[in-house]
C-alpha cells in the first residue's frame, strides 16, 4: 500500500494524462492560460521553499527559469533535428530529457549562486540574487547561439500537433510534483530544519542543524524546478528573449509566494492561480499593469503582511 | 579518564579586546559545574568558545579527549554539547512539539530522499521519534501546550521548552546560559529542582552560567569563577564562599 500522499500524486497524474490526452481539442488561448497557471504554480511552489519556508529571500528565481528555459529550448529546437532521430522521433522522450537537463543546469547554477552568496541575510542575498538574475539576462542577450538579444525562436509549441500532449502531459504533472517535492521535503522531521533555520539560523545550529547545507539544498532544488519550468514556459511560447526573464519576472514570482504567505502550502498555489489568471485580465491595462501589480503588492503588505491564504489546514502536521 | 571538557589556557582577543585570557578549566562526566563572574567576566564567550561559535585565539579546548578546533557548532552538538541561550532562542513560529522533533533529527537514520519516497522505514522513524518526542515533552509537563507555537507560551515554558530542546540532541554535556533570567523566586526554585533533575535523569553534565548566587551555590558541585576574562578561583560552593578573591570581585577589596 503506497503512502496517501504518493495516492494523491498518482491521482493527479492520472488526471494529467487524461487532460492532455484531449488537449488537442481545446481552445487556444484556454490552454495557454492553464499551461500558464501550471508553470507558475511550479515557479511559486518552488519559490516558497527558498524565500517562505526557508528564509532566504531571492529575487533571482526568473535567472534560474532563464537557464531552464534555454537549455531545454537549445536541445528541442536547436539540436532537436539531430537528436530526435537519436530518440525515434518522438517528442515524448525528447522533451522530458529536455526539461530535466534545463532543471538539472538550473540546479547547478543554483549551486554556484548559492554557495558563496547565502552567507548573506536578507537584504543583503537580495541584493546579489538580483544581481545575478541580471547577469544571467545579459550572458544570453550577448550568447549568438541561442540568439542574442532577438531571442530564440522557432520552440516546438502546443501549436505543433506532434508536441501538444506531451507539453501539457509534462507541465501538468511538473506542477503536481514540485508541489508533491516541497510538501514532501517540508513534512518530515529532516524538513523541520527549513522552518527551523528561517526561525532562528543561530538556534537552529545550535540544535545540530547544518544551516548551510538545508540553505543549499533548498536553493538548490528550488533552483531546479524554476529551470523545469522555464524549459515549460519555452515550450508553450515558442519564443525565449533574455528581456523575458528580467527583474520583473522575479518580482512577479515573489509576489505570488508573499500574496499566498510565506511559507504556506496551499495559500501559494491559490495565488499562483489567481495572480496568473489576473495578469490575463490586467492585459486590458496593458503597459499600466506593472502598477497595478505594485498597487497590489503595497496594499497587501499594509493590510495583511502574513498573506491573504493563511489559514490553517490542519493543526498537527504529520 | 580525561575530564569531559578541558579548557587549556584558552584566549580570545577581538581586536584589541582580550575578552578571555588563559582560562583553563574542566567539566567532569556527570558533574554539575557553575560559571559566575561579574557582567562582562566573559562567562558567555567561554560558552560561544566551548560551543564553537568563535574560536580560541590561543589555548586549547577539549571534549571527551577530542580537540574541538575548527569544528562548527553542529558538529559539536553532533558530538554531544548542547546549549541553551541567554535570551531565548526559540523557534518561535514552530509549534512546541516540532521545536523538540528538530532537535531529534541528529539522530534520524533516513535521509533527505526518504521524505519523498515516504517508505516503511521514513514511517517507522518518524513514528517512533513522535514518540519519543511526546515523551520528552511529558516529562517536563509540556505536553498539554504541544501544539501551541513556542512563542505563545509563558516566559517559565519557554525557558523549560529550551532546556527540553537541548535534550532532544543527547547531549553528554549541557551549557545552561542563565536559566534563571527573569524568574521569580518560586520559579527560581522550581527551576534548581529541575537542572538536578535533569542531571540525574539523563545522566550528564552541565555547566551552568548564572547570576543568581542561591542557585549556584544551591546546586553546583563545583564553580569557577571569572572577572574581566581571567579565572580568579575554583571550588566548591562553601570554599568559593570564603575566598576573598571572589568577595573582592563582587563587593570591592574593602569587605575582602
Amino acid at each position: 500500500m503506497l503512502p496517501r500522499s504518493q495516492i494523491w500524486l498518482l491521482v493527479v497524474l492520472a488526471a494529467a494524462g487524461g487532460a492532455a490526452a484531449f488537449s488537442g481539442r481545446m481552445d487556444d488561448y484556454v490552454l495557454d492560460v492553464a499551461l500558464g497557471v501550471c508553470i507558475n504554480i511550479t515557479l511559486a511552489v518552488s519559490l516558497n521553499l527558498i524565500n517562505g519556508f526557508t528564509g532566504q529571500f531571492s529575487l533571482g528565481h526568473a535567472g534560474f527559469m532563464a537557464v531552464g528555459a534555454y537549455t531545454a529550448a537549445s536541445l528541442t529546437k536547436t539540436l532537436g533535428e539531430k537528436l530526435l532521430p537519436l530518440v525515434g522521433g518522438q517528442p515524448w522522450i525528447l522533451l522530458p530529457i529536455a526539461l530535466l537537463a534545463g532543471g538539472l543546469v538550473a540546479a547547478v547554477a543554483g549551486l554556484a549562486v548559492g554557495t558563496p552568496s547565502l552567507r548573506l541575510k536578507g537584504d543583503y542575498l537580495a541584493i546579489v540574487t538580483l544581481g545575478f538574475g541580471e547577469i544571467i539576462k545579459v550572458i544570453f542577450q550577448n550568447v549568438d547561439f541561442v540568439g542574442g538579444a532577438l531571442g530564440l525562436n522557432g520552440i516546438p509549441t502546443t501549436l505543433n500537433p506532434a508536441w501538444v500532449t506531451v507539453i501539457v502531459f509534462s507541465t501538468l504533472a511538473t506542477a503536481a510534483l514540485t508541489v508533491y517535492v516541497v510538501w514532501g521535503l517540508l513534512h518530515s522531521t529532516y524538513g523541520r530544519g527549513f522552518l527551523a533555520v528561517a526561525d532562528d539560523e543561530i538556534a537552529a545550529e545550535s540544535m545540530g542543524l547544518n544551516t548551510t547545507r538545508y540553505k543549499i539544498t533548498a536553493f538548490v532544488v528550488g533552483a531546479f524546478f524554476a529551470g523545469v519550468a522555464g524549459g515549460l514556459y519555452a515550450h508553450t511560447k515558442g519564443t525565449l528573449t533574455p528581456g523575458g526573464f528580467d527583474f520583473t519576472k522575479s518580482i512577479e514570482i515573489v509576489v505570488m509566494v508573499i500574496l499566498g504567505g510565506m511559507g504556506r502550502h496551499v495559500g501559494v498555489i491559490i495565488a499562483a492561480i489567481l495572480l496568473t489568471v489576473a495578469t490575463e485580465w490586467l492585459r486590458n491595462f496593458g503597459d499600466y499593469r506593472m502598477i497595478v501589480y505594485s498597487l497590489l503588492l503595497i496594499v497587501l503588505m499594509l493590510t495583511r503582511p502574513q498573506g491573504l491564504f493563511t489559514w490553517s489546514w490542519k493543526k498537527k502536521a504529520a | 579518564m580525561p575530564p569531559l571538557l578541558q579548557l587549556d589556557n584558552v584566549t580570545i582577543c577581538f581586536g584589541g579586546l582580550t575578552a578571555v585570557c588563559e582560562v583553563s578549566a574542566t567539566v567532569n562526566e556527570h558533574e554539575l559545574v557553575g560559571l559566575i563572574g561579574p557582567n562582562g567576566a566573559g562567562k558567555t564567550t567561554v560558552f560561544n568558545m566551548v560551543t564553537g561559535v568563535y574560536q580560541p585565539t590561543k589555548g586549547r579546548i577539549s571534549f571527551t579527549g577530542q580537540p574541538t578546533a575548527g569544528l562548527k557548532p553542529f558538529e559539536l552538538t553532533a558530538r554531544g554539547i548542547a546549549r541553551t541561550f541567554q535570551n531565548i532562542r526559540l523557534f518561535p513560529s514552530l509549534t512546541v512539539f516540532d521545536n523538540v522533533r528538530v532537535a531529534f533529527h541528529l539522530h534520524l537514520e533516513h535521509d533527505v530522499l526518504h521524505s519523498l519516497t515516504r517508505g516503511k522505514k521514513f514511517h517507522r522513524e518518524e513514528a517512533e521519534l513522535r514518540e519519543r518526542t511526546r515523551e520528552l515533552l511529558s516529562i517536563f509537563n509540556l505536553e498539554r501546550v504541544q501544539d501551541e507555537p513556542a512563542k505563545s507560551l509563558p516566559y517559565g515554558d519557554q525557558r523549560r521548552l529550551e532546556i527540553v530542546r537541548a535534550l532532544a540532541t543527547k547531549p553528554k554535556l549541557l551549557l545552561l546560559d542563565e536559566p534563571a533570567a527573569g524568574m521569580n523566586p518560586a520559579e527560581k526554585l522550581e527551576l534548581m529542582k529541575l537542572i538536578q533533575f535533569i542531571q540525574e535523569k539523563f545522566k550528564l553534565a552541565i555547566l551552568l552560567v548564572e547570576h543568581d548566587m542561591k542557585v549556584v551555590m544551591g546546586i553546583c558541585q563545583r564553580i569557577h569563577v571569572l572577572e574581566y576574562g581571567r579565572k580568579i578561583a575554583e571550588g566548591t560552593p562553601t570554599e568559593i564562599r570564603a575566598n576573598p578573591a571572589v568577595i573582592a570581585a563582587y563587593l570591592g577589596k574593602e569587605h575582602a
